[in-house]
């Protein structure tokens, strides 16, 4: 990953949130807030603005860029989790030669560490794991990406919003989940460019 | 849903300016922040804050003011605010003697204000919190997020404004918090979903004569729906759950919050009130203080929510009665 890679990644990721704006709050809608769709797409819009003034020309100074803009402009528990997550990212990116997957996982401990969810809580991370790992053994496909999103469908949510409803949350597909599906659906789109 | 609006993006921003001109004598906004700041002489006392997404009007910046919070900060519709934002609202309140922030019990909520608490920290003010999880109709289990903070946040407000405003250190209001919150405990239903700006859907939708109990004010599914009933079916309900959960008191003493959600008339909300003390009366049990009206709503739902605070401490009531200075206590 370089910084043209990272950015078109970004222009990728917001398109799509853009596009599926509507899809994820209807996702959040039964088992959350309904605001999922619209936080994901305020902040995205932010982040494409910020790179658009900034020019950051390195990925580190893009991290931290999008890092900001997710922290300050997202709110919920999509932007302290989001956030987290490129912080993350960037603290393992200063480090010399650290492979991708390492860059990743970085992320996904740092969602870990500020939301405390396991694997199979029905979050976001049910999608990080299983890509972490793929991307660990150079295997990670769209339909990797997918099947982690559909896996989080039968699961009964322990974590978030979606916990009140307990039993009610299985059948429906997480929408941190969904929108962490289409943030590494771009990655791949970018790295293949 | 039709609703009184330019642009759904800028309804905060617009709301806040709104607020701020018709109500100049009492508040302020910090410059380019959702924070809502009364306008008080610093005094050295401990600062108490709350907020959280927007949509519950007048919850919080409502109740802004001497004698309760000394700053709101006003989140997106239903989202919680960003670490920045509250970071900000902690700078501009500080009057040295630390800040109380006063957390509903949402994963949102409570990661974006402890990342602030950690910047606060960082930057040498001394910041305690309370999270506040009264709604009893979600269960509460190791295994969920727990119970949601609903409208007792309110008395929570009221309670350690006052004890703020007494001159209490931040180590007492904790304490004092601490006990508080087990006392204090809410159940809603509505009538109707509701509907966030912008978006095209309602949260769920309600037959014409459906209800449904234990709805959060986000439009989070409750725990049953049934047939619309009589105001006084509804009390029962609402009025058994919570006294179960209280179980034996030795006191019978308890203060009331009957919360219009929105887009119920205030003339239901006393009808229910009247059955409310009716049937506590029956049960000997004694309201000493009564808080009704739309305090902490869920944009136009129609329902409303009861809160009984058991008042295990006289400093409760004292506070509870105190004048404050605010625009909707």
């Amino acid at each position: 990953m370089n910084v043209e890679t990272g950015i078109r990644w970004m222009e990728l990721f917001n398109e799509k949130v853009q596009a599926e704006k509507d899809y994820l709050t209807q996702l959040d809608t039964p088992i959350g807030d309904s605001d999922h769709g619209n936080n994901m797409s305020r902040g995205m819009t932010h982040v494409i603005e910020a790179i658009e003034a900034q020019k950051p020309d390195s990925l580190e100074e893009l991290l931290k860029l999008i890092t900001t803009n997710l922290l300050s402009k997202v709110g919920g528990a999509s932007g302290p989790l989001y956030g987290s997550a490129f912080m993350g990212m960037l603290k393992a990116q200063k480090e010399d030669n650290i492979p991708w997957s390492a860059v990743i996982k970085s992320g996904l401990e740092s969602i870990q560490k500020r939301g405390k969810a396991e694997a199979f809580d029905k979050t976001m991370i049910d999608v990080w794991i299983p890509v972490v790992e793929a991307l660990e053994n150079n295997q990670l496909t769209d339909a990797v990406i997918d099947q982690a999103v559909e896996s989080t469908k039968p699961l009964k949510a322990k974590k978030g919003r979606a916990s009140y409803v307990g039993e009610r949350s299985i059948g429906h597909i997480d929408p941190g989940a969904y929108s962490s599906g289409l943030l590494f659906h771009a990655m791949l789109e970018a790295e293949a460019e | 849903m039709k609703k009184i609006v330019n642009d759904p993006t800028n309804i905060v921003d617009e709301m806040l300016k709104g607020m701020i001109v018709s109500h100049s004598e009492l508040i302020q906004r910090v410059p380019e922040t959702g924070v809502i700041q009364r306008k008080a002489e610093k005094t050295g006392k401990v600062a108490v804050i709350s907020g959280g997404g927007s949509g519950h009007e007048p919850a919080h910046a409502g109740f802004v003011g001497e004698g309760m919070l000394s700053a709101a900060v006003c989140g997106e519709v239903f989202t919680s605010p960003t670490p920045d934002q509250i970071l900000e609202a902690i700078k501009a309140t500080d009057e040295g003697a630390g800040v109380f922030l006063v957390i509903k019990n949402y994963s949102g909520d409570i990661m974006n204000f402890e990342m602030a608490q950690e910047l606060a920290e960082m930057e040498g003010i001394e910041v305690a919190s309370i999270v506040v999880d009264d709604d009893v109709a979600v269960e509460d289990s190791l295994y969920t997020q727990g119970k949601r903070g609903v409208a007792g946040t309110l008395f929570v407000h009221k309670i350690l404004g006052y004890a703020a405003q007494q001159g209490q250190s931040i180590a007492e209001i904790k304490e004092l918090a601490d006990k508080l919150v087990p006392n204090i405990k809410s159940i809603g239903l509505a009538l109707t979903g509701v509907t966030t700006p912008g978006s095209k859907q309602p949260s769920f939708i309600l037959g014409d004569d459906e209800i449904e109990y234990g709805v959060g004010i986000h439009g989070e599914p409750g725990y049953r729906r049934e047939k619309l009933q009589s105001s006084r079916d509804l009390a029962e309900e609402l009025l058994t759950k919570l006294t179960d959960e209280f179980g034996e008191k030795e006191e019978k003493n308890f203060a009331i919050m009957v919360n219009g959600l929105g887009g119920t008339p205030l003339m239901e909300q006393y009808v229910f009130t009247n059955d409310v003390y009716t049937l506590m009366k029956e049960q000997n049990l004694t309201i000493d203080y009564y808080k009704i009206g739309n305090l902490m709503t869920s944009l136009e739902m129609q329902g409303l929510s009861l809160t009984m605070l058991y008042l295990e401490d006289d400093f409760y009531i004292e506070a509870l009665q105190a004048p404050v200075t605010t625009i909707s206590w």
